[in-house]
């Protein structure tokens, strides 16, 4: 018994990746970034505000919070509303009272049922980034590509009642087909935040700009996935800042995502520790809070 | 193979933890430490092998790839940076195609002093199913792409995301490699039982693994290194009866998170502070393993 051959071909087995949606760097190799006002750490906070349908999606996998229980999950979906209805607006508020301006990944579907939500976050100066369509619009190879771009344009539809269509795009778990690169370049998009390979934003062969969100800092690995508390949470960011804010004094400016979400931070048992966390980040001399879009802007103009 | 040789292939006896030879590491250490950051080229799109899937999603798995790739842009020189400051060099488990691929990773760890066993060809392609003549040409592979990329000559091996058949360790000691990772039974290096040649067992660990530390165990950064100082202070402390090996297996997509290295790099700090270790590579351990308890272990005193 034995394997294919081909099991031991290595085709693409060369120098760069095996691939060639983007080019190999390393970040410490590259020139040195700064942010405006002389700031070397661009915190970023990215929220993702979600519409899961009661009726959940397996096609390609159920995404990330999405239903539990047989229909009706009264139990999530509820719980998940409860992040839209209050925790967001506790976000909000946190985010006025620290003076930061953050990004919000939104579902069209939130547009289309909550306009309201999305005259507020432009009202108070926050970025939108298009984040699907629903918690049922995820994207992976097998979605033919039709149906992959009206999806692209419905979320993009949706989102431009705020008045200014988004910059940014957000996958559904950050999941896409071999087509995405291609489609969103192709809707106008500059930028997107689904690949966690960098600490820096870096362009596709396309011409797409990579921002990266990282995978692990976010409220729903540390609390959910991983069941830690949120004042460790908050920790585990405080170390990422001092450990970045150093670094920049050799190697120039960096990002610290904050990737959040409503209905896991803005409980009310955790929303005073994230309050504080941000007022923290806020005093500190090295720290830029910027939109992803900032962010993206700003690196452009130094590339 | 039989079913009562499947159910244990013999590779080694049993020699309970207790009144053993006494083993002590240069310089009178109780304790070998070593760190075996794993260097790793992941593919975007592998072949299937019928044994195990690479990605849990539909290709491109952009989570699973990116957050791996990671290591390769960003948090391999910020891992190195703090291994280096503290004095202790990297033994790498390395995916033999990063050579190809990212030359200058690998050209950084050979720069730093590190030593190289293989951990396959990729990451993504594992050793299950494999006859005899194929498992041939990965030993033989990962051999002449090392030499070619580093001058080194492998001397050990991990098994490509720990997979193996039940004659990988005779190939190996065919070949002349000096040790495995791939065996977890004991705190001290053990002879393996081979066909021809001789072979021994390096303590790695999953138990420590920066990959069972939080994606297992889940625990927090200050958790993990606090999981670490307690090894070392226990495994220390017992090695003043025999010699002890402590391995820190690590990926710097792991370690390498902003969030992570400040804490692991106190650890470092603490073990280099300590006085009662040998910061070693693992082919050092294996020397002296060779040198002065190899015969005793295997014939008796």
């Amino acid at each position: 018994m034995a394997l294919e051959p081909s099991y031991l071909e290595y085709a693409k087995r060369r120098e760069g990746y095996d691939h060639d949606l983007y080019e190999w760097s390393s970040i410490f190799s590259r020139s040195p970034v700064g942010w405006p006002g002389g700031k070397s750490v661009a915190v970023w906070v990215c929220v993702s505000l979600e519409w899961f349908p009661m009726t959940p999606s397996d096609k390609p996998f159920r995404a990330p919070g999405h239903m539990v229980t047989p229909y009706p999950d009264y139990r999530h979906y509820t719980a998940r509303e409860y992040g839209t209805r209050v925790g967001f607006y506790r976000l909000l508020d946190a985010f006025k009272k620290a003076g930061v301006k953050a990004s919000v990944a939104t579902n069209g579907a939130i547009a289309e049922r909550y306009p309201q939500i999305i005259r507020d976050i432009v009202a108070e100066g926050h970025e939108i980034i298009a984040h699907s369509t629903d918690m049922n619009g995820t994207i992976a190879t097998g979605l033919p590509e039709a149906e992959e771009r009206a999806l692209i344009d419905r979320s993009l539809a949706a989102l431009s009642v705020a008045g200014k269509k988004p910059s940014g795009w957000l996958s559904i778990a950050r999941s896409q087909s071999w087509n995405t690169p291609r489609l969103l370049k192709e809707a106008g998009l500059t930028y997107m935040c689904d690949w966690a390979n960098d600490e820096l934003p870096y362009a596709f062969s396309n011409g797409l700009i990579n921002l990266p969100l990282n995978h692990e800092l976010s409220d729903r690995q540390v609390i959910t996935v991983q069941q830690q508390s949120i004042d460790s949470y908050a920790q585990q960011v405080v170390d990422a800042f001092d450990w970045l804010a150093n670094e920049a004094k050799s190697h120039g400016g960096r990002v610290l995502p904050l990737h959040i979400t409503p209905y896991i931070v803005g409980l009310p048992y955790r929303i005073d520790a994230f309050e504080k966390l941000l007022e923290q980040l806020s005093k500190r001399r090295e720290a830029w809070f910027a939109t992803g879009e900032d962010i993206v802007t700003s690196w452009r103009t130094q590339q | 193979m039989d079913t009562v040789q499947r159910a244990d292939p013999q590779l080694y006896d049993f020699k309970p933890y207790r009144a053993r030879p006494k083993i002590v590491w240069p310089g009178g250490k109780q304790i070998a430490v070593w760190v075996a950051p794993n260097l790793e080229y992941y593919e975007l799109d592998p072949p299937a092998n019928p044994n195990r899937k690479s990605w849990t999603r539909p290709h491109p798995d952009v989570v699973g790839f990116s957050h791996r790739d990671h290591s390769n842009r960003v948090s391999h020189w910020r891992m190195a940076e703090v291994m280096t400051k503290y004095g202790f060099p990297g033994s790498v488990s390395l995916s033999v195609a990063l050579c190809q691929h990212h030359p200058e990773v690998v050209a950084d760890a050979n720069r730093r002093g590190w030593e190289f066993f293989s951990h396959g060809i990729y990451n993504t392609r594992y050793t299950y199913g494999m006859d005899e003549a194929q498992e041939r040409a990965i030993i033989e592979d990962s051999i002449r792409t090392v030499r070619e990329a580093t001058g080194q000559t492998i001397r050990g091996w991990l098994a490509p995301a720990l997979t193996h058949t039940t004659r990988t360790l005779d190939l190996l000691a065919e070949y002349g490699l000096h040790y495995t990772c791939d065996l977890y039974h004991d705190d001290q290096p053990q002879p393996v039982k081979v066909k021809s040649g001789r072979l021994i067992s390096i303590p790695y660990s999953l138990e420590v693994n920066d990959h069972y530390g939080f994606f297992v165990y889940n625990m927090s950064p200050r958790d993990y290194a606090d999981a670490l100082i307690r090894q070392y202070q226990r495994l220390a402390s017992e090695g003043e009866q025999s010699g002890t090996v402590m391995c820190i297996p690590l990926h710097a997509y792991l370690i390498g998170q902003p969030h992570r290295i400040g804490p692991f790099a106190e650890v470092l700090k603490h073990i280099a502070a300590d006085g009662r270790a040998w910061i070693a590579r693992a082919g050092e351990i294996a020397d002296h393993y060779y040198d002065h308890h190899y015969q005793e272990a295997v014939h008796g005193a």
